[in-house]
């Protein structure tokens, strides 16, 4: 079959339309993406590090050393800093200085793409806060904004510190800001998010909250669950069982 | 006329080294023929018509990028109606142009275009493989 111009541009332009078709049905049936970590079941492991390792496996993050360098899109916070307002004098034992898990929260108000000026951060329907590292400049006024220190900026070439390249997944450069994407690339593909798939106690529940039969919803329907600085009107979408 | 001889030497290496690169060029063997490119052994066609591969992948790239990061639209559909993944290192490299120094990198360095960027952050798959302990 011979391809003409105009035929290839009517072609494409007839593949935009059923794009927004498939776009409109996608919005009837709406989504929101949201993680629950339980807590208690997190610290029962101390030691377990397989959510971090699969994620910065999976994402080619680079490992330094030199704090001011670090870059990391899942850390391990002490609860009275991941939650300073839960902070007193008589925080329990259960909690008090242990570990607990971090990320981005993906807030539903996100400050981050507020003041993002090339709009390189955006909130897309589905809730996710991505990143098109393309368009960073590296101004960093996200990592400012950002209140739970979420994003890290690469200081220097990232390359030579990763220890495994993943061809699948690109890297960044010198001079962009990146942060967790709730595994944007998996969830395309239908697969969970890479810290929820290779949590081994099943702590990290990943799921629609805009679906009142998910199980995320079900969790936050039995149990309490609290968020990292609810009081500065983010609006996180990683809720924490206690 | 007794600077005839001055003038004419000048005149000689005046004129050889402004027709220096067409002669060096000759010496090398270089022609203006074009890079020789390996084309892929499976497919015959390109996502697009070649002309139109030739002359605007970069901006077929630029699109891709806008659909996949911003759209979250992974599929492309040829106008002969094959389907593809969009993506550089997952269909180009991986279809087709397998080596990219044979393909992508021959032309670049022929055309003298320097980058492109993309490899900054995409990884080569080959490359990975072969680091591979």
């Amino acid at each position: 079959m011979k391809i003409t111009r105009t035929g290839f541009f009517r072609l494409t332009g007839l593949a935009t339309l059923a794009q927004a078709g498939r776009k409109l049905r996608a919005a009837a049936a709406p989504k929101r993406w949201a993680m629950v970590v339980d807590a208690q079941k997190c610290l029962r492991d101390r030691g377990c590090t397989k959510c971090l390792q699969a994620c910065h496996r999976a994402h080619n993050v680079p490992q330094f050393r030199e704090r001011n360098h670090q870059i990391a899109w899942i850390w391990k916070e002490p609860f009275e800093r991941a939650f300073p307002s839960q902070r007193s004098a008589y925080t329990a034992e259960t909690f008090k200085d242990k570990p607990v898990l971090v990320l981005c929260n993906h807030c539903d108000n996100p400050p981050c793409v507020r003041v993002c000026p090339t709009r390189a951060t955006w909130k897309r329907a589905d809730g996710l806060v991505m990143m098109d590292w393309h368009r960073c400049i590296g101004c960093r006024y996200c990592v400012a904004a950002c209140p739970y220190g979420s994003r890290s900026f690469n200081w220097v070439d990232p390359r030579p510190r990763i220890a495994e390249l993943n061809a699948d997944f690109p890297t960044r450069t010198q001079g962009v800001v990146e942060k967790c994407t709730f595994c944007e690339e998996r969830l395309a593909r239908g697969q969970a998010p890479a810290c929820v798939e290779a949590c081994p106690d099943k702590a990290l529940v990943f799921g629609n909250l805009a679906d009142p039969a998910s199980e995320v919803r079900k969790l936050l329907r039995g149990r309490y669950s609290i968020r990292r600085k609810p009081e500065l009107g983010t609006q996180p979408q990683v809720f924490y069982i206690v | 006329m007794r600077d005839r001889g001055i003038i004419l030497a000048g005149l000689a290496v005046f004129l050889g080294l402004i027709t220096f690169p067409a002669w060096y060029n000759l010496a090398r063997g270089a022609t203006s023929k074009g890079p020789e490119l390996k084309l892929p052994a499976t497919e015959k066609q390109c996502v697009a018509p070649t002309l139109y591969m030739r002359r605007s992948h970069m901006e077929l790239l630029v699109n891709w990028r806008e659909q996949v990061v911003r759209e979250g639209n992974r599929t492309y559909r040829t106008p002969d109606g094959r389907i593809y993944p969009v993506s550089l290192t997952g269909a180009c490299l991986v279809r087709c142009h397998i080596v990219k120094a044979d393909f992508c990198d021959r032309c670049h360095s022929y055309a003298a275009v320097k980058g492109p960027y993309c490899w900054d952050c995409h990884v080569d798959p080959k490359l990975v493989r072969r680091n591979a302990p």
